[in-house]
């Protein structure tokens, strides 16, 4: 008899993946500008790490959030009983309102529908605990966030279907590859319960057109099925087009209040917008009462602190901080990407163009051995282990075609960019080098084929170039 | 097609029992001594409110540990990034140590074994997770938590199976139960992964007695099952016996790298002993590297909060305080113990012995109209919506026997408390005057049979008798006080 579950014992849980063997990597050798100048730079992390100063400048100011006082009295008491899970109502006010702001207040929420998590990670477990079976399948976009093969298959024993995106149309989501996917589920024999996009994308750094929100709303309309919008980036749009959330379609379209209306679920953290992972802070947003009752209990596997609620309810009540905040927070983002992108194009790289996000979507399948996942690996293993950045492969995303890359840029400093931009030219000239010398070389052979005595076969000196580290 | 996962729309998330629908009648009208005096006083929650006063001071003392700084520099980014599922590990040192010293430093624990999780309530499902499958079993004790049931049970699709437990013995888990449990299971067609405890009880408010714990050991080491041992209130033992926990036990049998050591489970939180529920603070404790690595995992899906873990960590660390903390927490719930239990013996209601917990096992049993669950029910109801006081039946912890109750004394001032016991006593002896005029009526009326032209029936006056919100009066046996006024005077008198 098994002695532990089958869920200990398998690997479903994602993390043999590249894209937590890059992070380890990190951390046997992590970059130090001062103590550790030759580390690996960590660019597989979506971080924002550029606004902790406005944060510190706040919490410098209203000492009172986080020492349990309300107007000077002492509140500890009842902060340290609270675990209430509808959630602290001052927090859950000042977070729908973070979130309308957002939305540039095209939108409302209410408080009622919303439900507090311990992170994203444990409200999109939690919205697949509450609409699917083990063994019912959700639709993905692919490339898609890597963690979600952990975070929506692993304890549910849902299973993932790849809606197959592609370069040709910018990775776009078409009619054609939604109806592909969920055929794919079927011939598989899955029932589909839903879809899951995450806008703005990760890893794409893009958000979505009106076009795909309204074909995914006539798409899971048609197929009664469930829509999850992942809008935990929603704050992170730093340039047009303007963010068009879910919630905002429905509306235009007058869908509120129809059967499509209670199948749209949103999912928000304060991880990327605000900066805080350490603080354990996501929400399900939904207008079906039967999943909020639901996924409330379910937060009792997940509460938030009540001592983070109450910070962060007093941080998100000041107006005037949040809305200097996400305009801040909108132009160092827009700074810190321009440079990425400038500095690779400089070194002969193109990325996605992208509007949103802590990571550009970077091509370099010019710089492939061959177009496959093989020589993606080949290709990723030397960025990490010789040129020593720490990017994310294309494929840990699921991606259909070799030789994308997600590179993060909000979590280091504008001088670490800017030399792991170096390292990465000098390490495609090197590439074109070598290309170049091998084509020289080539050359040479083919005029003074007489002239040569030693046996130097093409397989060998390929052979020599792979050993040049 | 359902449109929702059956765990969404069915009830075994188990809220729909009366433990927690006591709690909702307490919500729509909560005692407070200033605004609302009739109001319900909350007993069905066990809650330490008794030391809340001993931290404030503290942080106030030091203002570093809220204010999120190190040696007065901010450390604010560092913990807003911090979401490592390894836990902080100053927090993890202070929390083993702390552990250790509740267990009067006769055990210790690697920090290396400790996965951090929001809360108990976590750990345990997590627990769950890892060690079962869907349609497995696990053997608890009966009484137990009433959480227990969606804890364990309900997204992991794990079964319980009772160990029935019986106040022939002071609720002891005996062998025969426990194999009775086992084959109970067997007969359901479900395989037992293990066997789940609390030690010290809740709802009995006991700690185990050693040999006790020795009978599961030997029963899971043959069987090849874990325990778990979910040791939340390791904090609150105020008198002897000390408490023993199941470490020490195989430390103590040399047991310790042993095939047993590693199927041993430990949960712990700090919202019992610190009286710390809303800041989620749990943690699964063992000695398989396969079930810690798995389980770091699943944290992820409930990780505690970096605010949290640093303010917990510098508590912790401060060795003198959380000595005269432990010290001063045991005296006052002992004090409080001893008042609930005195005061309820002078309405001539006694409860199990015990020496832990926030709580006691109090038995009702002759207050009910007759050994059954509905009559407990009825007792149950009078007692939240007449008498005023929310407390948890039996069947809710699926106690077999009726007419248990739990019973709460850590969550209320000494004057609650107080008025709490002075309504049950009342109460209690309006019950006890009603049987006392119920049996002197019927010897009169059988003596006076002939002279009687009435035609009450025993049953009419038994009916009757139910309408104890309205004045019950007997105009024709003026030496019969109604109800009311039965409780106003005892109410004078007391």
């Amino acid at each position: 008899m098994g002695l532990l579950s089958r869920k200990v014992t398998c690997n479903s849980h994602g993390q043999d993946s590249s894209y937590f063997l890059g992070w380890q990597e990190y951390e046997k050798n992590p970059y130090d500008e001062v103590k550790n100048p030759k580390g690996i730079i960590q660019m597989g992390l979506a971080e924002n790490q550029l606004c902790f100063d406005l944060l510190e400048s706040w919490l410098a100011k209203n000492p009172d959030a986080v020492s349990f006082k309300r107007e000077e009295q002492s509140i500890f008491k009842e902060l340290a009983l609270f675990q209430d899970y509808h959630g602290l109502p001052a927090f859950k006010k000042a977070l729908v309102d973070f979130m309308a702001e957002i939305r540039g207040n095209k939108v409302s929420f209410d408080t009622d529908h919303l439900v507090l998590t311990a992170g994203a990670t444990s409200a999109n477990e939690t919205l697949m605990f509450c609409l699917a079976e083990k063994g019912d399948a959700i639709l993905l976009p692919t490339p898609y966030y890597p963690g979600f093969d952990r975070d929506l298959k692993w304890r549910t024993g849902v299973e993932i279907v790849s809606i197959q995106c592609s370069r040709s149309n910018g990775f776009q989501i078409t009619e054609s590859a939604l109806e592909a996917a969920y055929q794919e589920a079927q011939r598989k024999n899955l029932r589909v319960k839903g879809v899951l996009v995450t806008n703005p994308s990760n890893p794409l750094g893009t958000t979505m057109s009106r076009n795909e929100l309204d074909l995914l709303v006539n798409f899971v309309t048609d197929k009664e099925i469930h829509l999850i919008s992942d809008e935990i980036y929603s704050g992170t749009v730093f340039s047009s087009p303007a963010f068009v959330s879910i919630m905002e379609v429905l509306k235009d379209r007058k869908l509120e209040n129809t059967q499509v209306w209670e199948r749209v679920h949103v999912v928000y953290s304060l991880s990327k917008d605000l900066g805080l992972p350490g603080f354990r802070v996501g929400a399900i947003y939904s207008n079906d009462p039967i999943v909020v009752a639901a996924a409330t209990k379910m937060s009792s596997f997940g509460l938030v602190s009540s001592q983070t609620q109450y910070l962060l309810s007093a941080m998100l009540s000041d107006k005037k901080f949040t809305k200097e905040y996400i305009s801040k927070n909108h132009k160092r983002l827009q700074k810190r990407q321009n440079k990425l992108v400038s500095g690779l194009e400089k070194a002969g790289i193109s990325c996605l163009e992208s509007n949103a996000g802590l990571f550009c979507w970077v091509d370099m399948r010019h710089l492939l051995s061959s177009n496959t996942f093989e020589a993606e690996m080949e290709l990723w293993k030397r960025i990490v282990y010789d040129v020593k950045l720490n990017i994310s492969p294309g494929s840990s995303c699921h991606c259909t075609e070799p030789g994308w890359f997600r590179v993060c840029f909000a979590n280091m400093s504008e001088d670490t960019l800017k030399l792991a931009m170096q390292r990465l030219k000098s390490f495609v000239s090197s590439i074109t080098i070598d290309n170049q010398t091998h084509q020289d070389l080539k050359n040479m052979r083919k005029k003074n084929r007489t002239k040569w005595v030693f046996r130097l076969s093409f397989q060998s000196f390929h052979d020599r170039d792979q050993g040049e580290r | 097609m359902g449109l929702l996962s059956r765990r969404a729309t069915c009830n075994t998330h188990g809220q729909d029992s009366s433990y927690f629908l006591g709690w909702q009648e307490y919500k729509k009208n909560p005692y407070n001594e200033v605004n609302n005096p009739n109001g319900i006083i909350q007993m069905g929650l066990a809650e330490n409110q008794l030391c809340l006063d001993l931290l404030e001071p503290w942080l106030m003392k030091n203002p570093d540990a809220l204010g999120l700084k190190r040696d007065g520099i901010s450390i604010f980014k560092e913990l807003a990034l911090f979401q490592d599922y390894n836990g902080f590990p100053a927090f993890k040192r202070a929390l083993v140590d702390f552990m250790g010293e509740i267990r009067g430093n006769k055990v210790s624990f690697d920090p290396n074994h400790v996965v951090l999780t929001a809360g108990a309530t976590s750990a345990n499902e997590t627990l769950m997770f890892c060690l079962a499958d869907q349609g497995d079993a696990f053997l608890l004790p009966t009484p137990y938590y009433p959480g227990f049931d969606r804890d364990l049970r309900w997204r992991t699709g794990v079964e319980i199976v009772p160990i029935h437990c019986t106040s022939s013995n002071g609720f002891k888990v005996t062998l025969p139960a426990i194999e009775q449990a086992y084959r109970q299971a067997q007969k359901r067609k479900l395989r037992v992964k293990g066997v789940l405890i609390t030690n010290p009880s809740n709802p009995l408010g006991t700690t185990m007695a050693r040999d006790e714990l020795y009978l599961l050991i030997n029963f899971i080491e043959d069987k090849q099952i874990h325990l778990i041992s979910d040791e939340i209130y390791a904090g609150t033992v105020f008198t002897s016996p000390s408490f023993v926990s199941v470490m020490e036990v195989l430390k103590g049998r040399n047991l310790d790298q042993t095939q047993v050591w590693e199927r041993v489970h430990i949960v712990y939180s700090l919202s019992k002993d610190l009286g710390l529920p809303g800041f989620r603070v749990g943690a699964i404790y063992s000695n398989d590297p396969v079930v810690v690595s798995a389980a770091i995992k699943m944290s992820s899906f409930g990780l505690v909060s970096s605010q949290t873990q640093y303010l917990l960590s510098a508590v912790l660390f401060d060795k003198k305080f959380t000595k005269e903390y432990m010290s001063e927490n045991h005296k006052r719930l002992q004090k409080q113990q001893k008042d609930l239990v005195s005061g309820l013996e002078k309405a001539g209601i006694r409860c199990l012995d015990s020496n832990a917990g926030l709580f006691c096992w109090v038995d009702m049993r002759h207050l009910l109209k007759s050994n059954t669950f509905e009559a407990e029910m009825e007792l149950w109801q009078k007692i939240v919506y007449h008498v005023k006081i929310n407390i948890s039946p039996g069947s809710s912890c699926h106690c077999i026997e009726p007419g248990w109750f739990r019973v709460c004394f850590a969550n209320m001032l000494e004057s609650t408390l107080k008025l709490a016991i002075q309504r049950l006593k009342s109460f209690v002896s309006s019950i006890a005057m009603k049987s006392q005029s119920h049996q002197e009526l019927k010897s009169l009326r059988r003596k006076a049979r002939n002279n009687w032209v009435s035609r009450l029936s025993l049953q009419s006056f038994y009916d009757r008798e139910q309408d104890t919100t309205t004045e019950v009066s007997f105009s024709y046996r003026p030496h019969f006080m109604s109800l009311s006024n039965i409780a106003a005077t005892l109410d004078a008198a007391a």
